[in-house]
């Protein structure tokens, strides 16, 4: 702990002096630590996601699924992704308690047995529903999970850019890095590349069609993540964005896991 | 069974079609149909062993599923099953497996009606599990559960979740018919049905539960005090003079706990229980072992998952169970594709004979309304004393097809 406030002074010091000389590292961070602000105070949202997934054959197949997300005070966000469609595993619902700091706290419902079962939430790297995103894709993203590195500034699709590095510092990570295009003006990502642990192109992540809500959040209605490597890809299209819906710890426990649809 | 259908007409039915009508009338938030209608095959590559049984059987199967959701987040929720089955008038059946009305309030969650409560955390054997009644007939891995008339009010605090449940109906347990197979030689007569209650299926149960996690550690504790949902079996005659086994419902007091902790890639589960009148003697029997996954297994998007699990009741031989003595493991593969093809493979050694139990499940999509499951159970080395001895001819490969909607 001591060390991350640590960090967060010199960040915060860096950021009330610009010109003095900063390091990349301390530049990339700086660029997080300013995202993660912008990004604060949501409170809560909900909204449904379609997912649409690819494969080298160009043949498609559709999940859709419920999102239910509490901002938490000091820690990782908390959020529940209830499954819809296919219809053979509607009701399946996740919980997931996302920690700053150690691995995460996740429950999955199966509602054929009406089972909540505590799982393992060390898989990061495996596929979230068959789709090209992987559980450490899809869940809440926090400055303490990556160290940073500034690599340089650039015009990307018209928007003047931050273009930076992370490194996962969790365990069980798939990747090595991934290469973030961030716009200057708004903090939007619309790019992220992924390396795999040989260091090889993996995936590419862009989003587009963000909207702007409560006056500060800008958020992506398409994120498309092309694999590289399989030729696979997935398109997912976010709609229905609800914010500050009065949700509260109430509804992200195992009593509402089981009846949430 | 007689009696629950005569329940569903004169109360059940009634007040689900009041409920409906007030529905409709009232400011609709979220209606949803849902279910699925399959078919299934059971091919047994042995003739069957005891008089009267069939040897193949297809059947038909149909569970809709009706839910509301009301403003206030209540909500309403109605699944009949029906199943219609080619070799054995006792599969073919009809029940409730959900028709209730959640009240949900800032304080308190309160269930009114019929439904389904899981409890435990191992794979092969669920222990404490206790709530429903099995329906035996559905399957012999004894997951599928008939629906339980009950009054359930669930506090969900800071320092854990407490649920009472009262449990006002009895549901017995569906036996195999005489043309099913599956059984043992005598056939169960569920019209000679005894219980050690006067008050018979009417008499009240009652559970509490409380359960909770403490970082990477999942608890539940329990009490049921009620009538059995193990019978046990006596032998007896029917109207006409046949040998049949007679099942009986004792009332017992069950006090059981459930754990699971996680550490990295490591699931650590355990049940246990102590049950006092079933039977002659007191007993303890518990289960326990661990799940542990590699991901990503051979370079490719698949999980590979490794179950072993040790089963233990101190009555031993006496049990009226499969697993007195059992070690079991199992290995999980999910492909992660887009299909979500999925198979388990498992075996149970009793580890006082030689017998031994070998199952494979899997599951597979085609498009996005049709799913596959093929189901293999075959049993070896049954000594004459075993309790599944007379079911040792009864390898089964089941395959059913599913379109959900």
């Amino acid at each position: 702990m001591n060390h991350i406030f640590f960090i967060l002074g010199i960040a915060l010091f860096l950021n009330a002096s610009p010109s003095s000389a900063e390091t990349p590292e301390e530049k990339g961070l700086a660029i997080a630590l300013e995202d993660d602000k912008r990004d604060n105070g949501y409170q809560d949202f909900t909204a449904n996601l379609l997912m649409i997934l690819k494969n080298r054959q160009g043949e498609e197949s559709s999940r859709s699924i419920k999102n239910k997300t509490l901002e938490v005070e000091g820690d990782g966000d908390k959020s529940l992704s209830i499954f819809d469609k296919p219809r053979d595993v509607k009701g399946t619902t996740l919980l997931n308690f996302t920690h700053k700091v150690g691995t995460d706290d996740q429950w999955l419902y199966l509602p054929a047995l009406k089972r909540v079962k505590r799982i393992s939430s060390s898989n990061k790297s495996g596929s979230f529903m068959g789709s090209e995103f992987a559980y450490e894709d899809v869940t809440s993203q926090e400055v303490e999970k990556y160290t940073y590195k500034w690599i340089r500034d650039e015009e990307y699709q018209g928007e003047k850019c931050f273009v930076f590095e992370r490194y996962p510092v969790y365990k069980n990570s798939g990747y090595t890095r991934q290469v973030i295009w961030l716009d200057q003006k708004d903090y939007k990502i619309l790019r992220i590349e992924f390396y795999d642990r040989k260091n090889s192109s993996l995936k590419t992540l862009t989003q587009t069609d963000f909207k702007l809500y409560l006056g500060k959040y800008w958020y992506p209605h398409k994120m498309f993540m092309e694999n590289h490597q399989t030729g696979k890809s997935t398109l997912l299209t976010w709609s229905d964005y609800e914010f500050r819906t009065g949700l509260s710890d109430k509804d992200f426990n195992k009593n509402s896991l089981k009846r949430t649809r | 069974m007689p009696a629950f259908e005569s329940l569903a007409r004169r109360v059940i039915l009634p007040l689900l079609i009041a409920i409906s009508l007030s529905v409709t009338a009232s400011f609709t938030h979220a209606h949803e149909f849902t279910g699925f209608v399959g078919g299934e095959a059971r091919l047994f590559p042995n003739s069957a062993l005891h008089i009267g049984q069939e040897d193949d059987s297809a059947s038909l199967m149909i569970q809709p599923e009706y839910y509301h959701e009301f403003e206030s987040g209540s909500s309403f929720t109605f699944a009949p099953f029906y199943r219609l089955d080619s070799a054995d008038p006792e599969r073919t059946h009809f029940d409730i497996r959900e028709l209730t009305f959640l009240w949900l309030k800032e304080d308190f969650e309160l269930r009114l009606g019929v439904r389904k409560v899981f409890w435990g955390t191992t794979e092969i054997l669920h222990l404490v599990d206790i709530i429903n009644q099995t329906d035996l007939v559905e399957n012999v891995d004894t997951e599928d559960k008939l629906g339980q008339p009950m009054a359930n009010i669930s506090f969900a605090r800071d320092w854990g979740t407490f649920d009472l449940y009262w449990l006002p109906y009895f549901r017995e347990r569906t036996f195999v018919g005489k043309g099913g197979r599956l059984r043992g030689a005598t056939v169960v007569d569920t019209d000679r049905t005894q219980y050690e209650s006067g008050a018979k299926e009417w008499h009240s149960d009652w559970a509490f539960r409380y359960s909770h996690f403490f970082g990477d550690w999942d608890i539940g504790l329990s009490q049921f005090i009620g009538t059995s949902r193990e019978p046990t079996l006596l032998d007896g005659t029917d109207s006409e003079g046949n040998a049949v086994k007679i099942p009986k419902y004792e009332q017992i007091k069950q006090t059981s706990l459930d754990v699971s902790f996680v550490t990295g890639e490591w699931l650590w589960k355990g049940e246990a229980l102590y049950r006092t009148g079933q039977g002659n003697d007191d007993y303890f029997a518990w289960t326990g072992g661990f799940e542990y996954t590699f991901t990503r297994v051979w370079r490719s998007q698949m999980d590979l998952g490794i179950i072993g699990e040790w089963m233990f009741d101190t009555r031993e031989n006496d049990a009226n169970t499969a697993f007195e003595n059992d070690l079991g493991g199992g290995l999980r593969l999910a492909l992660n594709d887009a299909a979500s093809t999925e198979a388990l493979f498992g075996w149970v050694q009793d580890l006082n004979s030689s017998a031994r139990f070998l199952f494979l499940e899997a599951s597979r999509r085609f498009g996005d309304h049709l799913l596959l499951t093929v189901e293999f159970r075959t049993f070896i080395n049954q000594p004459a004393d075993d309790f599944l001895f007379e079911q040792r001819d009864d390898e089964i490969l089941q395959l059913e097809l599913a379109y959900y909607f």
